[in-house]
C-alpha cells in the first residue's frame, strides 16, 4: 500500500472532490430514473431511431473525414512548411469557438445558396435537415481530436525506420502504409474513437444545421423544453449507457489489437 | 565501382566540402572521423536519402544522383539498426523482397538462406523486441544483404552493441568482405577501422584529409589532426605468434617484439606510444623485455617534447625531453639502445 504525506493527502482530497463533481450529477440522474422508465423509453421508436442516427452519422463522419485527416496529420508530423504554426492553430479552432457559432458558420457554408449547397442540390443532396449536414457539423467540431492524435502518433515513429524502408526498396506510399501507418495506429485509433465520441455528443452546431432528423442530444433538448426534466432524463440515461458501452468496447478492441501486434 | 566526385552539402551544424573518393570492387573502405563530422550524411547521400548541394555520385560508371533509393543497388545499415518493431525477423528480412517478382516459396527460401548465412536462421519468427543488440545487428545486415547490394553501407555498425559481441560482428563483416561484398563503413573508432579496412579515409571538418591503407594513414599521418586522432606514431603490421605469456610480433625477418597481450596467431597491427619508449646510450639490464639497438635517423621538435626517430629494423618514434637529447648527446647517426616494456604494446589482430 502506498503511503501519502499530509501534503499529498490534500491533493487526494481535491482529486476526490473533482471526481465527485463529475460523478454526482450522472449518478443522481441514474438513481432518479426507474428501470421501468428506461424500458418504456427504449420501446419508443423515435428514441431508438434517434440513437441509431446519432451513432451511424458520427461514425460515418469519422470514417469519411479520416481519409483526409490521417494523411494531413502525417504531413503535419513530417514536414516543415511556411505558416505551419498558423495551420496548427486553424486545426484547433473548432475546439475553442462556441459550437452554436460554428453551427451558424456551417449553415452558411452548406445552405442551398452556397457553392457546396448548390453542388449538393445538383446531385439531389440537401445538407440542411439531412444526415449529411449533421455529419458535416459533427466533423467540424470533432476533427481536431483525430488530427492531433494522429499527428502525435506519426511524430513518434522514428524517421530512421522510414529511411530504412526507402533504402530497402519501398516507395514513399509503401513506406506510409507498411511502416508509418501501422506504427502510429494506436494513436490514430485513439483519435478516431475520440472524434467519434465527440461528434456523437455534439449539440450546438447540429441543432442549427439540422433540427430534424433528430439526433439524441437534440431529442433530449426537445423533450426537456416540451415536457420537462422527468421526460428528458430516461433518454439521457439510455444515451449515456449506450455511448459508454460503445466507448469501452472500442477502447478494449483497439487495446487487444495493439497487444496482438 | 563507387566514386564520389566533389560532393558538397551544407547543413545546420556541419558541412561537407568537395568530398571525393573511389571505392574498388570487393574493397573494405572505412570513413573514419569524429562524431558529427558528416560521415553518416555521406552514406545517406550514397543511398539516395539526401541530395548533395553539388557533386556527383557514380556507381559502376553510371551517375546515380537522380536515381531513387530503390534504384541505386546499395544497402544501408543504420547505426541503431532501424529494425521495424511491428514485423518479425522474417518480416524484416522479407521487406526488401516485396518489389521482386519471386514466388512466395522462393522468397521464403531466400530469407532462410540469408538468415542461415548470418546465423539468425532460428530467429525468423521472433519479434525484434525479444532480440539482443548483436542479434538486431545481424537482422539489419541480413535485411540489407537479401537485396544483394553492389555496395554495403554501414553506419557505425559496432557502436550500439557491447564489447563481447563486437568481435563476432567484426568477424562477420570481414567474412562478408572476403566473399566479395564491397563495403563502405563509417566509424569514429580507429581500432575498428584498422582491424577491418583495406583502405581508410579520414574525415575532418567536412573534408577528406587523408586516404590510404591503415598502415599508410597511421604510420605517416599527413596532418596534425590525423596524428592527434590516431594518437600514435609507432604503428606496424606484424606477424603474431601466440605464446604462453602473450605473443611475439615479428616485423620483417629479424625483429621480434614481445608483448604480454594474448592476441592469437596470424596477422595484426602493433602500436606503441612514443612516450612509452626510452633511450639509453649503453645497454643495461632492466625489467623491459624489448631492448633494441639502432641508429638515430632524425631528431625534431614535437608538441610533447622531442621526437627522436631511431631505426631498429623499422623506424620508431621516441618522445623524450630536450634535456635528455642534450644530456645523452642524441644526434643523427648515433647508435643508441631503445627499451620498452612488453605490457606497453597494443596489439590489434586483423580479423
Amino acid at each position: 500500500m502506498q503511503r501519502y504525506s499530509s501534503f499529498q493527502l490534500v491533493f487526494l482530497f481535491l482529486g476526490a472532490l473533482l471526481l465527485l463533481f463529475i460523478l454526482a450529477p450522472l449518478l443522481g440522474m441514474f438513481f432518479a430514473t426507474q428501470s421501468s422508465e428506461l424500458v418504456d423509453t427504449w420501446r419508443e421508436a423515435e428514441v431508438r431511431e434517434s440513437i441509431w442516427l446519432t451513432l451511424w452519422v458520427s461514425m460515418a463522419a469519422t470514417f469519411v473525414f479520416s481519409f483526409a485527416a490521417i494523411p494531413f496529420s502525417y504531413l503535419m508530423a513530417r514536414k516543415d512548411f511556411p505558416l505551419k504554426r498558423l495551420v496548427t492553430g486553424i486545426i484547433d479552432l473548432p475546439v475553442v469557438i462556441p459550437h452554436s457559432a460554428a453551427g451558424i458558420a456551417i449553415l452558411g457554408f452548406v445552405s442551398r445558396n452556397s457553392v457546396l449547397g448548390k453542388a449538393g442540390s445538383a446531385v439531389g443532396l440537401d445538407f440542411v435537415g439531412h444526415p449529411a449536414g449533421i455529419a458535416v457539423a459533427m466533423a467540424f467540431v470533432s476533427i481536431p481530436f483525430l488530427v492531433n492524435a494522429a499527428r502525435d502518433g506519426f511524430h513518434a515513429v522514428p524517421l530512421r525506420l522510414e529511411k530504412a524502408a526507402l533504402v530497402l526498396g519501398a516507395s514513399p506510399a509503401r513506406v506510409f502504409f507498411t511502416i508509418s501507418l501501422p506504427l502510429a495506429w494506436r494513436n490514430i485509433v485513439s483519435g478516431l474513437i475520440l472524434m467519434f465520441a465527440r461528434g456523437m455528443s455534439e449539440f450546438g452546431a447540429v441543432i442549427i444545421v439540422a433540427y430534424h432528423p433528430m439526433i439524441t442530444p437534440v431529442l433530449i433538448y426537445e423533450r426537456f423544453g416540451a415536457f420537462g426534466l422527468k421526460y428528458a432524463r430516461p433518454v439521457s440515461v439510455l444515451f449515456i449507457l449506450i455511448s459508454l458501452s460503445l466507448f469501452i468496447l472500442l477502447r478494449t478492441l483497439s487495446r487487444e489489437r495493439n497487444k496482438s501486434r | 565501382m563507387l566514386e564520389l566526385k566533389n560532393i558538397s552539402l551544407s547543413n545546420p551544424g556541419f558541412s561537407l566540402k568537395n568530398i571525393s573518393f573511389k571505392v574498388n570492387k570487393g574493397e573494405y573502405f572505412v570513413l573514419l572521423g569524429m562524431s558529427g563530422a558528416g560521415k553518416s550524411m555521406l552514406l545517406e547521400m550514397i543511398a539516395g536519402l539526401t541530395n548533395p548541394d553539388s557533386g556527383e555520385i557514380i556507381l559502376n560508371e553510371k551517375p546515380i544522383n537522380k536515381s531513387k533509393p530503390y534504384e541505386r543497388e546499395v544497402g544501408l545499415v543504420f547505426q541503431d539498426h532501424a529494425i521495424f518493431p511491428h514485423l518479425t525477423v522474417g518480416g524484416n528480412i522479407g521487406y526488401a523482397l516485396k518489389r521482386q517478382s519471386l514466388s512466395h516459396s522462393a522468397k521464403q527460401e531466400l530469407i532462410q538462406s540469408i538468415a542461415d548465412r548470418i546465423q539468425i536462421g532460428q530467429l525468423l519468427h521472433r519479434q525484434p523486441s525479444t532480440l539482443s543488440g548483436g542479434e538486431l545487428q545481424r537482422v539489419a545486415l541480413a535485411r540489407t544483404l537479401v537485396q544483394k547490394p553492389e555496395v554495403l553501407l554501414l553506419d557505425e555498425p559496432l557502436a550500439a552493441i557491447d564489447t563481447k559481441l563486437k568481435a563476432e560482428i567484426r568477424s562477420l563483416l570481414r567474412q562478408l568482405n572476403r566473399e566479395g561484398q564491397t563495403i563502405v563503413h563509417v566509424t569514429h573508432d580507429f581500432d575498428e577501422a584498422i582491424s577491418l579496412a583495406n583502405r581508410i579515409a579520414i574525415v575532418h571538418e567536412g573534408k577528406i584529409i587523408q586516404t590510404g591503407t591503415p598502415e599508410e594513414v597511421f604510420s605517416s599521418p599527413r596532418s596534425e589532426f590525423v596524428a592527434h586522432f590516431v594518437g600514435i606514431r609507432n604503428f606496424f603490421k606484424a606477424k603474431l605468434i601466440e605464446t604462453e605469456t602473450g605473443c611475439i610480433a615479428e616485423l620483417g625477418k629479424s625483429l621480434r617484439i614481445v608483448s604480454t597481450q594474448k592476441s592469437g596467431s596470424g596477422e595484426g597491427y602493433l602500436m606503441i606510444r612514443g612516450e612509452d619508449l626510452t633511450i639509453s646510450v649503453e645497454n643495461y639490464e632492466s625489467s623491459a623485455r624489448n631492448n633494441f639497438m639502432g641508429k638515430i635517423i632524425e631528431v625534431s621538435g614535437s608538441r610533447s617534447g622531442m621526437d627522436v626517430i631511431i631505426n631498429i629494423g623499422v623506424p620508431v618514434h621516441v618522445i623524450v625531453s630536450k634535456e635528455s637529447v642534450k644530456d645523452l648527446g642524441l644526434v643523427e647517426g648515433k647508435s643508441v639502445w631503445v627499451h620498452f616494456k612488453a605490457s606497453a604494446l597494443s596489439i590489434i589482430p586483423i580479423q
